[in-house]
């Protein structure tokens, strides 16, 4: 018994270390964003409860079927699926800038969240377009111009929930860009060179690839179903 | 930071300072030790004080209230000097008593059994009993305070706002909570409400993330998860509760807010308001506010309950010099409980429509609870069992607080029947049930804690005599408020009703009421008389003289006396054997950090 005591204080959970070989802050970033997929998916959730009480919806394929500088151009989804890998790219791009942070890659880490910045600001600058012509095409919080797929009187769920989801996860984004620019600051600062790693990379970037996963749900429920 | 920057800034502390003087750190200005600290002690006080603040605040109203409903027809003219318009000629107003009854559920509920309790325990114990120097991110957890803080302001400010703080019920039900036009504390107070308590949700958020991060990551050596003590336990559970049920209030909250200021109908379809006007929105349905809402609401019954559950058995066990009764068995029911916590939250639901044969699955696992339950107590009362015991203050409310989790979680088994709870929905046997098993009993573990960690906390002990007048009149007071309400509800009075004499029937539990809120009054005037202890021990109580005061094994009492910032002068100990050993091999207790015998066993 008394060996079995010793052998299980030396096991990974005994204490004196992290369990996961993890610092606190990666840690309660992974709790943090446990918690805040629970936030959207409560709001996914809601909509799809909504979605099922009524008979029908407006058909995405018809309301985003426009494209900048491409007047009446039937193009359905097509600005949607140029929004989704720019913002695929910006995680690809952050992913460079982890890698470049492992190899104490002061220059690349710094160049690679630049592009991850820019991303983010593309798929921001992409979302208030969309915004803005679908608010000149009579849509809003509370109005809603587009038909149901069967022709019957849409009820203002479809933009309600869509300005709300969107815009929610927008705020993400947005949240992200900021702090991408902490963080660029402090790459080009030398903080991270000097404390002797570029976990702070790592972090934020699990925060990014979650946003962006977050848009695949997002994306899924709103334009594909 | 990590453990070993926190050890050595500790080590630098000690060398500079003596025993007795250590947490006067010369570094430290008054708004770095006081206001903006980030030492988790000073933290916890923090969240109790504010706690304790609330906490009059609340029982105030409770008070008032009390009195309309105890006393109908008569006159106060003080309330008149005290509430102004609220209560013209001294008789409350209608609305008024709205806004306080759900002032009082919010006050209550949120900021002093959620930040209060968690807030003020989590802090102050699980770096002491894990054998951490501070929290994971010390400055997180002084976010978490100030979040609060501001939380408190903004809800403290719609008090006074000209229409009134939010009266919707403390579950602030749409349609009633989303149009301005419905009733006067539909308009600023709410939005008020929604601010306060989005602030909350963060401040939740940054402190559950800071506990469970520090107690999976920052155990000292030697203290496996299954050596922890079950405070620590439960204080874990409390927090990934907390982390995984606010942000869904959160998204309820967000689509409130549009649909009382965008024009939006999340929650709303078909209305026409008192005044005949009727409103364009369609489509929303007030029971996804519901599911939402009570996806927290449930689990918040446990955020408020563990914490308790996990002080009670601490100080039961070290109180009655024995062992905690089935420690393995403790810590896999309050999981059950975590879990069953997210399962069971459509049974607030029963009556508003939700499809009857959802409500039987709803009823199974609610019913389901009752096992870990039942473990919990059986091993409570088989900890006490023939044990050597002290009756301490703690010690009193902690026996106390078993007692009111008995009473009130039987009571729960009426109600987690939907066909019972058809009868017994919104009267007073549902006001019963819940202040006694989630209220009373979780406040009776919050003053155990309070009165077993307050020479931990300030070096000094409470007044003992003080401590049981407080015991037995808030004990005596609480089976007196609260046990007569099972028989009003049993009779159908509803609850929320300012004044139910209109019915006949009703009539006879005239002087009963009077008789609850009597109690009431000098229950709530015992809890002045502790505040006065509290404050005046502060500065005056008899001073702690020995390292463990009540001979108990954990990681807390082998700090000093006030330990100082970083919490141990030097290395931290490593543990060596569970938080439990009491009347062992003939030694009364042995601390945690001593090495196992040649010839012992672990636990």
């Amino acid at each position: 018994m008394a060996t079995v005591a010793v052998s299980k204080d030396q096991s990974v959970w005994g204490g004196g270390k992290s369990p996961y070989a993890l610092s606190y802050g990666k840690l309660m970033m992974w709790f943090f964003l446990m918690s805040d997929a629970f936030t959207f998916g409560a709001l996914l959730i809601s909509l799809w409860t909504t979605r099922f009480s009524v008979s029908s919806w407006p058909d995405p394929n018809q309301v985003f079927k426009t494209f900048p500088l491409m007047g009446e151009a039937d193009l359905p989804l097509v600005f949607v699926s140029l929004m989704t890998f720019i913002l695929i790219l910006s995680s690809v791009t952050m992913v460079l800038a982890v890698q470049a942070g492992h190899n104490m890659d002061k220059k690349g880490a710094a160049k690679w969240m630049i592009f991850t910045i820019i991303g983010g600001l593309c798929f921001l600058s992409c979302q208030a377009w969309e915004w803005t012509h679908l608010f000149h095409e009579g849509a809003w919080w509370g109005r809603n111009p587009f038909p149901n797929r069967d022709g019957s009187l849409p009820t203002t769920a479809f933009t309600n929930y869509f300005f709300t989801v969107t815009g929610f996860h927008g705020f993400h984004v947005f949240s992200g860009v900021v702090i991408n620019c902490v963080i660029l600051a402090n790459i080009l600062g030398g903080t991270y060179e000097r404390r002797g790693h570029y976990e702070m990379i790592e972090k934020v970037g699990l925060y990014w690839h979650f946003v962006d996963l977050v848009w695949v749900f997002v994306f899924t429920c709103y334009y594909l179903l | 930071m990590s453990n070993e920057v926190i050890l050595e800034g500790g080590q630098a502390v000690s060398a500079h300072h003596g025993e007795v003087h250590e947490h006067h750190e010369h570094h430290d200005t008054f708004i770095t030790k006081y206001v903006f600290s980030q030492d988790h002690k000073m933290i916890s006080k923090q969240f109790l004080i504010t706690g304790m603040f609330w906490g009059i605040v609340g029982g105030l109203f409770s008070v008032i209230f009390r009195l309309q409903l105890g006393y109908p027809d008569t006159h106060f003219p003080f309330l008149e000097t005290l509430l102004g318009h609220w209560a013209p000629d001294g008789k409350l107003n209608p609305e008024f008593y709205y806004a306080l009854v759900t002032m009082h559920g919010t006050v209550l509920v949120f900021f002093v059994l959620t930040a209060g309790l968690s807030g003020t325990f989590a802090n102050f114990l699980i770096p002491l009993q894990v054998g951490a120097r501070d929290m994971a991110s010390p400055f997180m957890n002084m976010l978490s305070y100030w979040f609060f803080f501001l939380a408190s302001v903004v809800m403290f400010a719609s008090l006074f706002v000209q229409t009134g703080p939010a009266s919707g019920g403390w579950t602030t039900y749409p349609p009633l909570s989303a149009l301005g036009g419905a009733s006067d504390g539909s308009k600023a107070g709410m939005d008020l409400w929604l601010i306060a308590m989005a602030l909350f949700v963060v401040s939740q958020l940054l402190a559950g993330l800071n506990y469970i991060s520090t107690v999976l990551n920052m155990r000292t050596k030697g203290l496996s998860m299954t050596k922890l003590p079950l405070t620590v336990w439960a204080l874990f559970f409390t927090a990934v509760l907390g982390v995984l049920s606010f942000p869904v209030l959160l998204s309820g909250f967000i689509l409130l807010l549009f649909d009382r200021h965008m024009g939006t109908s999340f929650y709303l379809s078909n209305i026409t308001l008192a005044s005949g006007q009727v409103l364009p929105n369609e489509g929303g349905s007030a029971i996804l506010y519901q599911h939402l809402f009570w996806f927290l609401g449930h689990p918040e019954v446990y955020i408020i309950l563990l914490p308790a559950m996990g002080m009670a058995s601490e100080i039961l066990s070290i109180n009655s010099r024995k062992p905690i009764f089935g420690y393995m068995a403790m810590v896999g029911s309050l999981f059950a409980i975590c879990i069953l916590a997210f399962l069971v939250w459509a049974h607030h639901m029963f009556v508003t429509g939700l499809n009857p044969f959802l409500g039987s699955f709803f009823v199974l696992l609610t019913l389901l609870i009752a096992i870990p339950s039942a473990i919990k107590v059986f091993n409570w009362l088989t900890t006490l069992w023939r044990g050597n015991i002290r009756f301490t203050p703690a010690m009193m409310f902690a026996i106390g607080f078993v007692s009111l989790f008995i009473s009130g979680g039987l009571t729960g088994i009426f109600l987690g029947n939907s066909a019972l709870d058809l009868h017994l929905h919104d009267t007073m046997f549902v006001v019963a049930h819940f202040h006694i098993v989630m209220g009373v009993a979780s406040f009776f573990g919050m003053f155990a804690g309070i009165y077993h960690w307050y020479p931990k906390m300030y070096g000094r002990y409470l007044n003992n005599t003080l401590g049981y007048i407080h015991f037995w009149v808030t004990m005596i007071g609480a089976y007196c408020i609260f046990w007569p309400m099972h028989y009003e509800g049993l009779a159908g009075m509803p609850r929320r009703y300012p004044d139910v004499s209109n019915w006949h029937s009703f009539n006879m539990f005239g002087g009963l009421n009077e008789f609850i809120s009597a109690v009431a009054l000098v229950v709530f005037s015992v809890q002045l008389l502790f505040i006065f202890n509290f404050f005046y021990s502060i500065f005056k109580g008899r001073k702690v003289r020995t390292q463990n005061p009540w001979h108990a094994t954990t990681l807390e009492w082998t700090t000093p006396i006030r330990p100082g910032h970083g919490n141990w002068p030097g290395e931290i100990p490593e543990v060596h054997r569970w938080a439990y050993d009491y009347s062992k091999d003939g030694r009364d207790f042995i601390p945690q950090t001593e090495p196992l015998g040649d010839h012992e066993s672990g636990h």
